[in-house]
């Protein structure tokens, strides 16, 4: 594998990883838009992956980056099923703002 | 590294994921060449390949397949055994729903073949890499099954929900997993085992915020507190026997990957113990409080749920061999139970689920006797009253949390048992002791493999309140290996 350049240690790109996770979760939780808390989801899978990557730099192993590979083949999957439902909601609400599905209530 | 590959004997190991994974493709060709009139034969083809995978897991030998990727044994053969029966089960009680919804399609079933092929893979997962690919391609499955009528809003919303949730969840879980694997340097659990025992382990801190990120993951899948938010919202809004599916199976194989984690994380997984005795507890009582006061009985049964998941979670703060057993064997009834307990709601609910309010079951018992005797058998369940599943459930999972010394956890799980048993009674008594209401229309006779499926659900409780040892045997042998 090539060395990563010197001047910036493992540790900043498990912060980097980190930071993108928790970005992921705050969008998540407080945007209102389906789409924008899809794609918040997909961040937080990213920042899972640069966390593999980094590992299996420092590791100096393949399996961190064939983790990777099946979380970004998952991701695929799941943007296609969720996009699909997200249709579905669309086609029959006319609506993406989260707050107005409340249908399902005691 | 040398390349090995597989022997033949590891492909049988794998038979049952082999023949349901098959069948669903198959399902899925014959449905794009067949004619409309064909479309009855895709249940028999389920029911077929759910059974054959059924008696390819009861016969699988025990040990390692692929590189160790997956081990077959004990733990993992009764669990695959359950989601299997789960399936099976799930089918028997869905072909009535689908022909009255005139929505009998062959990737209604080819999905609970899926997502069925999905828990085996979790539960006979040996590396974190085969728990996060039988995790998605169970969920996967089960977002679209609680979508399943795609012109239905309940239904979409149902399913929005869960997949919006679920994939955040296992964000968590993933998240976790990178660090369990970049602290100990493998995927391979019997490999972080040994790293975690040896002496030169990772801190415990560590590990431990790894394993916790790890929990949330899998605390949403089995629908405990704090996580549980979208647990009443996907049952009701589901088609009612996708309920009955979720609420048993993904939630099985999750608990069954749950005690996997606590046998190979060792002491790490020990520091999680108070967090585990507050899920529990919260759990519990957030269950049984809230559904006090529904009136909606799809609802009701989610709450009873987490509550369900709360009873089980006790088990696993045991973190014992015995707790590991009650968790197998209060799975196995809770399923029966509460597959049976939704197909009842199926069978009421009539076309486009009118019919799911409390009120409705006003009476069941001169209007539906046999179907009325039977929920109130799941219900007495559910209580943890002698002779069902049920009692020996709650009996062996407060066995085992005493022998951990979880005096104040039993007490306050005993508390809530009595509390739980209001609100079943409630529907009891509604049954049993009130008229039918004004708008309670005729009810047809339910359809044969419903019947089925809510007599075998009834035997299986019995059996497992009768003579509880000979799972309760095959539970704790499992639990030593």
């Amino acid at each position: 594998m090539p060395a990563l350049p010197a001047a910036v240690p493992l540790s900043w790109y498990l912060t980097l990883s980190a930071f993108l996770f928790v970005l992921g979760v705050a969008g998540f939780l407080f945007r209102r838009n389906i789409i924008t808390v899809f794609m918040s989801i997909e961040l937080m899978l990213n920042a899972v992956n640069l966390t593999f990557i980094t590992f299996s730099y420092k590791l100096q192993q393949v399996d961190g980056h064939i983790f990777s590979f099946f979380v970004m083949v998952v991701a695929a999957a799941e943007a296609a099923v969720g996009l699909a439902i997200i249709l579905t909601v669309f086609k029959n609400r006319q609506t993406l703002e989260i707050d107005e599905l409340d249908s399902l209530k005691n | 590294m040398p390349v090995s590959f597989p022997a033949g004997v590891e492909y049988l190991r794998i038979l049952p994921e082999i023949i349901l994974t098959l069948a669903g493709v198959l399902i899925m060709l014959l449905e794009a060449v067949w004619s409309d009139q064909r479309r009855t034969v895709f249940a028999p083809i389920s029911l077929a390949a759910l059974a054959a995978a059924l008696w390819a897991a009861m016969a699988s030998s025990y040990g390692p397949a692929f590189s160790s990727m997956l081990a077959i044994g004990g733990s993992a053969t009764f669990f695959r055994a359950l989601v299997i029966v789960v399936g099976l089960l799930a089918v028997l009680a869905s072909s009535e729903y689908l022909t009255r919804e005139r929505a009998n399609g062959a990737e209604y079933y080819a999905l609970i073949l899926f997502s069925v092929v999905g828990q085996c893979v979790m539960v006979a997962a040996n590396d974190l890499l085969m728990v996060f690919v039988g995790l998605e391609i169970a969920s996967i499955a089960s977002y679209v099954l609680a979508g399943y009528l795609r012109d239905d809003p309940r239904n979409n919303e149902a399913a929005l929900k869960y997949f919006l949730l679920g994939s955040f969840a296992t964000a968590f879980l993933l998240y976790g997993v990178a660090w369990m694997y970049g602290l100990t340097g493998s995927t391979n659990l019997s490999i972080i085992r040994e790293v975690l025992l040896s002496s030169g382990a990772p801190s415990l801190g560590l590990t431990g915020v790894a394993a916790a990120l790890i929990f949330v993951g899998l605390a949403f899948k089995i629908s405990a507190a704090p996580f549980q938010i979208w647990a009443p919202d996907v049952y009701q809004g589901a088609p009612a026997p996708v309920s009955a599916f979720l609420s048993a199976g993904p939630k099985a194989a999750a608990f069954a990957v749950l005690v996997i984690f606590m046998v190979h994380f060792g002491a790490t997984a020990e520091q999680l113990q108070p967090v585990l005795w507050a899920c529990a507890l919260a759990s519990m009582v957030i269950g049984n409080f809230a559904a006090i006061q529904q009136s909606n009985i799809k609802r009701l049964l989610a709450y009873s749920s987490i509550a369900h998941a709360g009873y089980v979670l006790v088990a696993v703060t045991a973190n014992s061999e015995i707790g590991a057993a009650a968790v197998m064997f209060y799975m196995a009834a809770y399923a029966l139970t509460n597959i049976g307990a939704f197909a009842v709601v199926t069978h009421v609910a009539r076309k486009g689920e009118r019919f799911v309010s409390m009120s409705d079951f006003a009476g069941l018992s001169r209007r539906q006797p046999a179907m009325a005797a039977m929920l109130a058998l799941f219900l007495l369940s559910l209580i943890g009253v002698p002779l069902t599943g049920g009692f020996f459930g709650k009996f062996y999972i407060f066995k085992a949390a005493l022998d951990s010394h979880l005096v104040w956890l039993t007490v306050l799980g005993l508390l809530n048992s009595a509390v739980a048993a209001y609100y079943y009674l409630r529907v009891l008594v509604l049954m049993y002791f009130h008229e039918p209401g004004e708008g309670a229309e005729e009810l047809p006779a339910a359809g044969a493999s419903l019947q089925i499926a809510v007599y075998a659900c009834a035997i299986g409780t019995l059996v497992l309140g009768i003579l509880p040892d000979w799972v309760l045997d095959y539970a704790s042998k499992a639990a030593l290996k």
